[in-house]
């Protein structure tokens, strides 16, 4: 894809509004449309055209294969931390009416965390299977990314 | 739709085939708006139609886009089993509510609640999101552990990055190249 000037672009101009477009869909998650799952694909889209056009190699400085790892780890122990935060709290597990003085406060804080978890796992999960997937050169199989 | 499945069933080009999944989860997409259920929509629209169509173009550019033509035998036998399925399928259909019946199963046990207590409980207008992060916070979590797994299976299966296994012939050159008395612990790493 290095030759092709207007996909390329195109793409860098389209990237951060899909970036954007997906942090939306992540915070806006409560009032609209939308969760960490979708925000998370979305997002995950952003870094996956880049790699389709630039290459896989150029994400991977983006954002190197450790911090997709980390991040993945990261969004589920995030989830699971909540709830775990919530039963130090006195309630049950993922009972999020403790987390604040305010049931709905609570409840609205751990929707909030808890939605960013899924994001986050769900977006790195997304780059790690796609870079691995295509990192991989027909010619080299034993090469991954 | 359903052109769209028998196009599937029938191209052998594979690239033809995954463009055509792609268009078969935006129709779906589409009958999701249609019924309402903007979410899920959304979540077919990124998942099925986006995320799922470049990974199946990944997976074709390991390997090929030509379907190799299956021997035809026994058409007659698969044809039997697939209508008799279907009959059935559509016989199960006949015994469930329609679609938007307020009597229907699904409306009387909890819908009541998240519906009419969600925002007094949760405080938030999107019931979709109430339901899917706090009512059923469990089944979320674990969606999210599945999506997880996912992505650690496909890095056990394909994945290195911190350790790249040795070629065979670099392993043997390093040997080659220390003394005698080092070819033991250099052959261990």
């Amino acid at each position: 894809m290095k030759q092709k000037i207007i996909l390329r672009v195109i793409s860098k101009f389209l990237i951060p509004y899909i970036l954007l477009f997906a942090l939306y869909v992540q915070w806006h998650g409560d009032f609209g449309p939308g969760g960490g799952f979708q925000a998370g694909v979305i997002f995950a889209a952003g870094f996956i055209l880049y790699a389709i056009i630039f290459g896989v190699d150029t994400v991977r400085v983006v954002i190197p294969a450790v911090v997709t790892r980390l991040l993945l780890v990261f969004g589920v122990l995030l989830y699971a931390g909540v709830g775990v935060a919530s039963m130090i709290l006195g309630g049950n597990y993922l009972d999020y009416n403790v987390l604040a003085h305010e049931p709905t406060h609570g409840q609205h804080y751990g929707i909030l965390l808890v939605e960013l978890g899924v994001g986050i796992t769900v977006a790195s999960a997304m780059i790690t299977i796609f870079c691995t997937f295509a990192g991989r050169s027909p010619e080299d199989p034993e090469e991954g990314v | 739709m359903a052109m769209t499945a028998i196009a599937i069933a029938r191209i052998h080009n594979l690239f033809a085939v995954v463009m055509l999944t792609g268009i078969f989860s935006l129709l779906g997409a589409a009958a999701y708006v249609i019924m309402d259920a903007v979410d899920v929509a959304f979540t077919e629209a990124a998942v099925g139609a986006g995320i799922s169509t470049v990974l199946m173009l990944g997976t074709l550019a390991l390997t090929t886009s030509e379907e190799k033509p299956a021997p035809r035998k026994n058409v007659v036998g698969a044809l039997i089993v697939v209508t008799i399925t279907g009959a059935v399928l559509i016989y199960g259909t006949l015994d469930m509510p329609l679609y938007g019946d307020p009597s229907a199963p699904i409306h009387t046990h909890v819908a009541d609640r998240y519906l009419g207590q969600s925002g007094t409980e949760i405080g938030l207008p999107n019931v979709v999101t109430s339901v899917l992060a706090s009512y059923r916070g469990y089944d979320t979590l674990g969606e999210t552990f599945v999506i997880f797994t996912a992505a650690i299976g496909v890095l056990a299966i394909l994945g290195r990055v911190r350790f790249p296994r040795r070629r065979e012939e670099d392993v043997a050159e390093e040997d080659a190249n220390k003394a005698p008395d080092e070819t033991a612990g250099g052959a261990g790493a």
